[in-house]
């Protein structure tokens, strides 16, 4: 046991990094594609339907072998290292997942809302910045948390791409040592710490975004409640 | 040559692939066959009203539902077997998928029994009726109709989670297209058409869903 987690925790970094990475592009991607979705211009809107279409609807791990086997061979030769696969397959995977939150955020967000900050002749980036988008992120964080444990979990596959995570020194520390029980259940149990302490810590910054206007909505529900 | 997509080749080894995403239908259905039955004993497990049994599925259901899948697998296909519990991949693979989404269907089963208006489990407990009659009669029926599309998503979402299976040397599609390739050095064909096959099957059935969605609401 005191040998064998050492060797774990060194993959548990490379996922980390992994998952943190990628949850940058997946973000990054969600906004991406939010805003292709609901631009005026339609060949964009077309772009931004068809790329969350296809990722929301081919397996990931379909998608990693697609960048990790397909792209370096003739008709593309483009070659890229197992690690930037592994971070521009899980970001474009999840965040056509994202722009799915992001959108629903955001008509959440009462029209009325939208119309006192057109009314108050507010710039569009003001508006986006100052109204919307901090009412939205109430509503995106808890299925956003969800989205970021999955992204954890999906780190995994990146073993089956060549990449040494932790689902990867698993595999390769059981060939070595046979001890397949306790090499398994540990790694099940940091995996299960990671998403504990992702969750815990969105916890903190949901409690910050809605800090003030959660009392008033849970005041509103209780009284509606019969 | 032609370098692009060669459809000549693509049509030769489509009947392949054919056959291997037959697994991976077979996989989905018996899973999700089995992940209902269970997700729904789960969700009632976790409502008992002795504390320990519902806190230990509580935890057992978090536990599934935060760990990967893939590791999962790897458990019941290496561990199992020096407990004298030896699988073929086939059901290893089965079993895992079925038990990881059980614990995602009863985070549903247990949204649709919260729903359910105390009144009737109220009315329930009045007319006295049995444990059994009170779910089998009275709350699953109220409590299952909303959550059906919920499930739907969740079957479209395991048929996309097969191909993890191929892990464990289970030869559904993915692993099949992967052999392809790595036996005649083409992949683009092979991987695209398993894109492709899981493309069109998930997008015609979140159309199921959605219809289905319309079907069973509620006046």
């Amino acid at each position: 046991m005191r040998e064998l987690l050492p060797l774990l925790l060194q993959g548990t970094l490379v996922t980390i990094e992994i998952a943190v990475c990628a949850t940058l592009v997946a973000i990054a991607m969600a906004f991406a594609a939010t805003a292709a979705r609901l631009s005026t211009w339609t060949p964009l809107r077309w772009l931004g339907n068809v790329y969350v279409e296809v990722f929301r609807g081919t397996s990931l791990l379909v998608q990693l072998f697609w960048f990790f086997f397909v792209l370096p061979l003739p008709p593309f030769r483009i070659e890229l290292t197992p690690f930037t696969v592994a971070i521009v397959g899980l970001g474009l995977h999840y965040g056509a997942y994202g722009s799915e939150i992001v959108r629903g955020a955001l008509r959440s967000v009462p029209g009325g809302q939208y119309e006192a900050a057109l009314a108050l002749n507010m710039a569009p980036l003001t508006r986006l910045y100052r109204i919307i988008l901090p009412q939205a992120m109430i509503n995106a964080l808890p299925p956003a948390t969800n989205l970021m444990i999955e992204l954890l979990k999906g780190t995994s596959l990146v073993s089956l791409i060549t990449l040494s995570d932790l689902a990867f020194r698993a595999r390769q520390l059981d060939e070595a040592t046979f001890k397949t029980a306790e090499i398994f259940s540990l790694t099940l149990v940091i995996y299960f710490v990671l998403a504990q302490l992702l969750a815990a810590v969105m916890r903190h910054f949901e409690r910050r975004v809605s800090h003030g206007v959660l009392a008033h909505t849970r005041a509103v529900t209780h009284k509606a409640a019969p | 040559m032609n370098n692009l997509f060669d459809v000549h080749y693509a049509l030769q080894i489509l009947p392949a692939l054919l056959r291997a995403s037959a697994y991976t239908i077979a996989i989905t259905l018996i899973g999700f066959a089995i992940a209902l039955v269970l997700g729904l004993g789960f969700a009632i497990l976790r409502r008992s009203p002795i504390k320990p049994v519902a806190r230990t599925v509580g935890f057992v259901v978090e536990f599934i539902r935060s760990t990967p899948l893939l590791i999962q697998v790897y458990v019941l296909f290496y561990v199992l077997p020096t407990y004298g519990v030896t699988m073929s991949a086939l059901t290893a693979g089965t079993v895992g998928i079925a038990v990881h989404y059980a614990c995602y269907t009863s985070e549903v089963y247990r949204a649709g029994l919260n729903g359910v208006p105390r009144g009737q489990w109220e009315a329930a407990c009045a007319l006295s009726l049995s444990p059994w009659r009170t779910y089998a009669g009275v709350v699953l029926p109220q409590a299952i109709r909303p959550v059906v599309p919920a499930l739907g998503n969740y079957l479209v979402a395991m048929f996309k989670d097969t191909p993890v299976l191929s892990a464990i040397t289970v030869v559904e599609l993915m692993q099949q297209a992967k052999n392809i390739g790595s036996e005649t050095f083409r992949f683009l064909e092979p991987i695209t058409l398993a894109g492709l096959f899981f493309l069109v099957i998930s997008i015609a059935s979140a159309q199921l869903v959605r219809r289905v969605e319309l079907r069973l609401r509620l006046p």
